[in-house]
C-alpha cells in the first residue's frame, strides 16, 4: 500500500507536468495570427473571472461572508489593484462579517 | 496593468534582482492563500490515508488545488493507472491553455531549461501574476514567487495532514478568499480603462455563475467549466475585438485564413 502510494503520487505529478510543460516545448516562437495573440491575451481574464465568480460566495463558511469579500476585493482592486491589500482586505471582509453574523 | 503607487514601478527586464524581490513580494498573498486552502487539503489526504511526508511530496511535485484533491481521492480509491492519468489530465486541463498562453509573454531568447523550469510554476495563481506583468515576463519573477507560494502550499498541507484541528474554523474560512482576492486584483483594474475588459469580466462571471446554476451544466465539473467558458469567451473576444500585445485593439485585421 505504501510503495502503492508514492507511485501513485509519481505518477500523478508526471502527468500534471507534462500537462504544463508540452505548451513550452511546441509554442517557441511568437505566435503571428493575430486573432490567437488576441485568444491568448483574453484567457487569463476569462479564466480567473470565471474561477473567481461564483465560487468566492460558497468558499466560506457563510454566503454573505463569501459576498463580502466579493464586493469589498472589487472596490479595493478599482483603488489599488495592490495583490497584496486586496487579498487582505477581503479576508478582513470574511472575518468581520462572520463575526456579525 | 495599473498597479497602487506605494509600490516602485516594475523592473527593468534584465534587472534580476529587482524581479527576484518583485516575485517574492507579490508571491506572499499567493502564499497565504496557499497555506489556507492546503491546510484543508490536508485535513482530506489524512483521512485518506496519506501522511505528513506523502503529503508534502505530493504538494511540492503538483502545485495543483483540484488536481490535489484529484489525486487524493484516486488514491484512496486505489484506482488504476489508466483512470488515473485521465482523471489527472481532465481536471488539469486548464494548465495548458495558462501555458499557450505564458509561451507568448516570454521572449524568444529565453532558454529551454528557463521554459521548463517556469512550466512547473503555472498555477491559476502564478499565472494570474505573470500574466499581469507589462511586455515580457521574465522568468525569474515567476520563479521566486512560485517558491515562496510553494513554501506556504507544501507547509499548509504537511501541517494540515499532522494538526487538522489547531486553525479556528474562522481563521481558516476568512483565509479561503485570499486566493480570490487576489484574482479580483488582476482581473478588475484593467476594467478600469476600458468598458470592453469591463463586460469581459462580467460576462465571464455571469455565464460562470449561469453554468453552475441551471441544471443542465451543472454537472459539468468546474475543471471543464473553466476550459468551456474561456475557450467560448476569449474566442468571441478575440473575434469582435483582436488586441495588439499591449491589450490595444487593433482596427486592420490581417485576413487570416
Amino acid at each position: 500500500m505504501t510503495k502503492n502510494v508514492y507511485c501513485s503520487l509519481l505518477i500523478i505529478t508526471l502527468t500534471i507536468y507534462a500537462i504544463r510543460v508540452l505548451p513550452f516545448v511546441f509554442l517557441r516562437k511568437e505566435i503571428t495570427n493575430v486573432r490567437i495573440r488576441s485568444f491568448l491575451y483574453y484567457v487569463p481574464y476569462v479564466t480567473l473571472a470565471v474561477m473567481t465568480f461564483p465560487a468566492i460566495i460558497s468558499a466560506t463558511d457563510s454566503m454573505w461572508s463569501g459576498l463580502a469579500a466579493l464586493v469589498v476585493g472589487i472596490i479595493v482592486s478599482l483603488l489599488s489593484g495592490d495583490l497584496f491589500k486586496v487579498a487582505v482586505s477581503s479576508c478582513i471582509a470574511v472575518f468581520l462579517t462572520e463575526l456579525i453574523l | 496593468m495599473e498597479m497602487s503607487k506605494t509600490k516602485s514601478a516594475w523592473p527593468e527586464y534584465d534587472d534580476t534582482k529587482g524581479w527576484i524581490i518583485r516575485g517574492l513580494q507579490d508571491g506572499a498573498p499567493i502564499a497565504m492563500g496557499y497555506f489556507a486552502v492546503s491546510f484543508a487539503l490536508g485535513i482530506t489526504a489524512k483521512e485518506a490515508g496519506i501522511n505528513a511526508l506523502q503529503g508534502s511530496l505530493m504538494s511540492i511535485g503538483m502545485v495543483a488545488s483540484a488536481g490535489e484533491y484529484a489525486a487524493i481521492m484516486l488514491i484512496g480509491a486505489g484506482a488504476g493507472i489508466a483512470e488515473m492519468i485521465l482523471t489527472t489530465l481532465v481536471i488539469n486541463l486548464r494548465y495548458f491553455l495558462m501555458s499557450c498562453s505564458l509561451t507568448q509573454k516570454l521572449r524568444e531568447d529565453v532558454p529551454l531549461w528557463k521554459r521548463f523550469v517556469l512550466a512547473y510554476c503555472v498555477t491559476d495563481e502564478l499565472f494570474g501574476i505573470s500574466s499581469a506583468v507589462p511586455g515580457y515576463l521574465n522568468p525569474v519573477f515567476t520563479w521566486a514567487a512560485a517558491f515562496i507560494s510553494v513554501v506556504g502550499w507544501t507547509l499548509g498541507t504537511a501541517l494540515g495532514v499532522i494538526a487538522g484541528n489547531i486553525l479556528p474554523d474562522q481563521l481558516i474560512s476568512a483565509l479561503s478568499v485570499a486566493l480570490y482576492g487576489m484574482f479580483l486584483a488582476i482581473i478588475i483594474p484593467p476594467s478600469k480603462k476600458s468598458r470592453f475588459m469591463a463586460g469581459l469580466v462580467m460576462v465571464s462571471m455571469l455565464s460562470s455563475w449561469l453554468f453552475t446554476a441551471s441544471p443542465v451544466f451543472s454537472g459539468i465539473s468546474s475543471g471543464f467549466r473553466v476550459i468551456i467558458l474561456t475557450i467560448i469567451i476569449a474566442g468571441i473576444a478575440a473575434v469582435i475585438r483582436p488586441v495588439d500585445d499591449k491589450g490595444q485593439p487593433v482596427k486592420q485585421v490581417r485576413k487570416v485564413r
